[in-house]
């Protein structure tokens, strides 16, 4: 039997005394601030708006989000119903004051019906999506492979290869796009190789046309679908592999049937993020690409930049976002719900 | 089973006599230290702790006792702050601890998983929570030393807990919350992740350090050994309601169903119907058994309706030897098997009605040749009083 | 089936790594051609680096992209941070989903739109354009990388040293700056880097956000890269990678190291030390 005596040795409980306890640092700083007024008013404000400390903390990012992420997409959506004008800010205002302090409103739908009748960007937004998925696809042939045979890689391995995939991505973007001109072009190395192996008689044409812009997006957007397909396939249990094996099935079977479904949601992942980027891509087009690849991005920087009609381009944005907002709902959907699962 | 748990306790103050009385719950003067007035904990639609109330009295070492899903980790949180009732209120002293969160009462826990902080040494890990009180600092340390101290983990008082093992880790989170002397300290399944031996040891600590400090400890656990040797009372929890609370005797000799009976300890239960009485000796027919069962002191109402008769092995004698006088308190059967672990015997035993009950014996001599083995024809006999008569 | 490597699977390996650094490696190598041209071998000559260090546009734009990216990644960690707090702690609150519609989507978003958002903005409110809304444009985007590196790393994160901060009195602010915030010290590190990556290695956005006298290095690396190639840029972006990689290796190897130890000395531990 426990604890049992029958003499108290005395009150040991002391329950401690806890006045001191709002003595951190920041809890000091509160206090000295306190005596400043304006920030005493705010103090005040905030207790009678009933704003929670929560409510603040909340508050900080999605204010800024609000203001540097909605707010300027609800002004190219106002720009987009503007005339282009040679002032400064090159479109009409919407909102003009008349006399006797009436508002009229200036809108129109010009620029949206110019775009629905210049073939030109129809088939930039058609060419746009149409390479986007073709590039998603050969990422994805690219890329399993490289995330498999890591996963497969013994555990001591396992961190070096990460790494080696990873550091592509933090160099320069925009400096690994620049290699391929130089491999690629008429005179590039490329070429060079193969005429010296003797594979070919005459330069192949490979930069400034669709293909390159191909090679181009594969090459920098590997690593975004090789990181979720590797960090999915990782968590897989092997047993389950050694289990079809034992139950009779062949490897290359096993591996369409047991893999593949299990790596699903970093296939699926993976996809997400290289394709909705690469439909508005600009840099790979314009460098790798020719004068015929018609990508939406490159569209919208030089309407923008080289003509210097800010209402079209607005509205260029408007729909390309239209196009893509079931994707980015989608995935955003995917992201939310895998955190919630994983808590 | 409760023969062990008196064994180790070594220092105590105090005669054995005025040991054996102590017992605030049945002194109608003593006012609780904790109370739990019908709390319902639900979590959407489903119900984990059902309109509970319990008593705790100061210094008790109270388990919370019940299989997973019962709903005592529920509870302990509940004590603790972290979940606050759906219905019902907590009482701690006589204040009533609504909306009074964790980091507000005089209230302390320690975590299944230790929940030690990882970038802190064992030092700072233990003084975390005097800093927290703005505590002056060689107070801080005169106090963090005595407590290192008394788990014995002077040595390590400088290490990392990734440079500690799991029963070093332990102390430390033991250590940590006892060091603002709460008025009471909760438990989350302590022993759990210690090997059987390291268990054993400790338990002894934790009733030691429960009897030098004073502290009301409040404990969860699944293991009923465990229950059983360090709680002064303990609550037998089913599907969030409490169905007995009864020191470790009480529960073991006079179980309130055959919940309890079957959850502590191993037990025969044997189904039958009430003959007649005998003064406060029942007389019960039960076919299992094959025998009229004459049982121990019972009060109830019992009219007419199916009885349950518990008998623990260990009070059931066997013979190859018919007893001088059948008919009560007998029953006949075949050695099923025997299980043999040192110390006891244990045989399984099926009776002519098909039925299996457990008599077990100490080995009192050296097993040399068996006098009782498999196959053999034997007679179980008990005292009347073993058989306690079970409603439910 | 063995936890080996097929034929297949070191083929795989071998040619994606080939495949994802010859490029680099090449332009690393063309960076020492003595000749302009990248078919002839001119010899081995670092003339190319001495001229990139006297191109003063290059230095300056470069020394601004500095200033861009340390400010940007900074703000942006904190922000970021609060915010992967809020998506992985907070629970339900009003207007959680647009909240976190509006982190995940500049994840994904075609740079061209921020950049030119961003950019009518600014104008609207006549906000001339810089440093400044170079820097705001740059942490808007950065911020939605770390707040998903944080939220991640709070997801995984053991609640319950949490609530023994509370338990021995530690109020809810308080638990986050001193418990929280070290355990997770390493993902925010980590979300901090790689926005100074991003803000580092930005064109498109910057182009539509910055003003005169905020040219960006990517900025000028683009205006020269479309004249042709230049030897001049390989140097830079040799060194570009260079400092890259032996940043990203020296922390690798740091954090490994201190990994090792770290189990080594659980095992110490374990073993009864």
């Amino acid at each position: 039997m426990a604890g049992q005596s029958p003499q108290d040795p005395g009150d040991k409980v002391a329950y401690v005394d806890r006045t001191a306890a709002n003595a951190g640092p920041l809890a000091g700083l509160h206090a000295r601030l306190l005596l400043f007024a304006p920030y005493e008013m705010l103090c005040r404000l905030r207790l009678q708006l009933g704003i929670s400390g929560r409510g603040l903390v909340i508050a900080i990012p999605y204010l800024w989000l609000l203001a540097f992420f909605l707010a300027p997409f609800l002004i190219v959506l106002k720009i987009s119903f503007a005339e282009v004008q040679v002032a400064m800010p090159p479109y009409s205002p919407l909102f003009t004051f008349v006399e006797d302090g009436f508002i009229s409103i200036q809108a129109s739908w010009d620029n949206y019906l110019f775009l629905l009748e210049d073939s030109l960007y129809i088939n930039s937004y058609l060419s746009s999506l149409k390479i986007a998925l073709i590039s998603m696809l050969l990422t994805l042939l690219v890329g399993y492979p490289i995330a498999y045979g890591m996963m497969r890689a013994p555990r001591r391995w396992r961190f070096a290869l990460l790494m080696m995939v990873i550091l592509p991505f933090w160099t320069s973007f925009l400096i690994r796009v620049y290699a391929w001109i130089g491999i690629l072009k008429k005179e590039g190395l490329l070429n060079l190789a193969l005429t010296q192996l003797g594979l070919i008689n005459e330069p192949l044409t490979i930069l400034n046309t669709d293909i390159a812009v191909y090679i181009g997006i594969v090459y920098s957007y590997l690593p975004f679908m090789v990181l979720p397909l590797y960090a999915n396939l990782e968590k897989m249990d092997l047993s389950l592999l050694e289990a079809a094996a034992d139950l009779g099935c062949r490897p290359i079977k096993a591996f369409w049937v047991v893999t593949v479904p299990l790596s699903l949601s970093g296939i699926v992942a993976g996809c997400f993020l290289v394709f909705i980027p690469a439909v508005g891509e600009f840099v790979i087009p314009d460098l790798l690409g020719g004068s015929e690849t018609l990508m939406i991005g490159k569209t919208l920087w030089s309407e923008f930049f080289n003509n210097r009609d800010w209402p079209l381009s607005s509205a260029v944005a408007v729909i390309l976002l239209l196009v893509l907002v079931i994707p980015i709902v989608l995935f955003q959907r995917m992201q939310d719900r895998n955190a919630r699962a994983e808590a | 089973m409760s023969e062990v748990g008196t064994a180790g306790n070594g220092a105590r103050s105090g005669s054995s006599a005025a040991r054996q009385l102590w017992a605030p719950w049945d002194d109608p003067n003593e006012k609780p230290h904790v109370q739990i007035v019908d709390v319902t904990k639900r979590f959407g639609n489903f119900v984990a702790v059902d309109n509970i109330s319990l008593d705790i009295f100061k210094r008790e070492f109270f388990s919370l006792l019940g299989p997973s899903g019962c709903g005592k980790t529920t509870l302990l949180r509940m004590l603790a702050g972290f979940e606050t009732p759906s219905a019902g209120k907590i009482l701690l002293e006589g204040e009533d601890m609504s909306g009074v969160p964790p980091y507000e009462r005089p209230v302390n826990m320690m975590f299944q998983s230790y929940a030690l902080f990882p970038h802190m040494n064992v030092e700072k890990n233990i003084a975390f929570g005097l800093k927290q009180d703005g505590v002056a600092k060689p107070e801080i340390s005169r106090r963090v030393a005595e407590v290192i101290d008394m788990v014995q983990l002077g040595p390590f008082a400088r290490r990392k807990p990734h440079q500690l093992s799991g029963g070093q880790r332990q102390r430390v989170a033991l250590a940590r919350s006892l060091v603002k002397k709460p008025k009471m300290l909760l438990l989350d399944e302590p022993l759990g992740a210690l090997d059987k031996n390291l268990r054993t040891q400790t338990q002894f600590e934790l009733m030691n350090i429960q009897e030098e400090t004073g502290i009301t400890f409040v404990i969860v656990t699944h293991d009923q050994e465990e229950a059983m040797t360090v709680s002064s009372r303990i609550a037998v929890m089913d599907h969030g309601k409490i169905v007995q609370v009864s020191t470790p005797a009480e529960l073991y000799e006079a179980p309130s169903s055959r919940y309890v009976a079957d959850f502590i300890g191993e037990v025969n239960i044997l189904e039958g119907r009430v003959d007649q009485r005998e003064g406060d000796h029942l007389i019960v027919q039960s076919p299992e058994a094959g025998c009229a069962i004459e049982t121990g002191p019972f009060n109830g109402e019992t009219a007419d309706r199916p009885v349950w008769v518990a008998l623990r092995p260990e009070k059931v004698r066997i013979s190859k030897n018919a007893p001088p006088k059948s008919g009560r308190n007998c029953m006949v059967g075949e050695v099923w098997d025997i299980g043999y672990i040192g110390n006891l015997s244990t045989f399984h035993v099926k009776l002519d009605s098909g039925k299996m009950v457990t008599a077990t014996q100490a080995n009192m001599a050296r097993l040399i040749e068996r006098p009782i083995t498999w196959e053999d024809r034997v007679y179980l006999t008990w005292a009347p009083d073993a058989a306690v008569v079970l409603l439910g | 089936m063995r936890q080996g490597l097929t034929w297949f699977n070191i083929g795989s390996l071998i040619l994606g790594f080939l495949f994802l650094y010859l490029p680099i490696a090449l332009l690393i190598i063309y960076s020492f051609n003595e000749s302009r041209l990248v078919t002839v071998w001119g010899g081995f000559s670092t003339k190319w680096y001495a001229e990139m260090l006297q191109n003063e546009g290059l230095l300056s734009a470069g020394w601004v992209t500095l200033k861009v990216a340390f400010t940007s990644s900074s703000f942006a960690t904190v922000l970021g941070t609060i915010a992967g707090l809020i998506m992985s702690r907070f629970g339900a609150f009003h207007g959680r989903t647009f909240f976190s519609g509006m982190i995940y989507a500049p994840l994904v978003m075609p740079e061209v739109i921020t950049g030119l958002s961003l950019l009518l903005m600014f104008v609207a409110v006549a906000l001339d354009r810089g440093f400044v809304t170079v820097t705001i444009a740059h942490i808007t985007f950065s911020m939605c990388y770390v707040a998903v590196v944080v939220q991640s790393r709070l997801v995984s994160f053991d609640r319950s040293i949490e609530e023994a901060a509370m338990d021995l009195g530690c109020p809810p602010a308080r638990t986050f700056f001193q418990i929280t915030l070290p355990v997770i010290a390493p993902a925010v590190i980590a979300g901090w880097l790689l926005s100074f990556t991003l803000s580092l290695d930005d064109l498109v956005i910057a182009s539509f956000t910055t003003g005169p006298g905020a040219t960006t290095l990517p900025m000028k690396i683009y205006s020269q890269v479309r004249l042709g190639v230049t030897p001049e840029i390989n140097a830079v972006c040799t060194v570009l990678v260079g400092l890259v990689a032996a940043g990203v290796l020296t922390a690798s190897l740091v954090t490994r190291r201190q990994e090792m130890r770290r189990e080594a000395e659980e095992r110490l531990a374990v073993a009864g030390g």
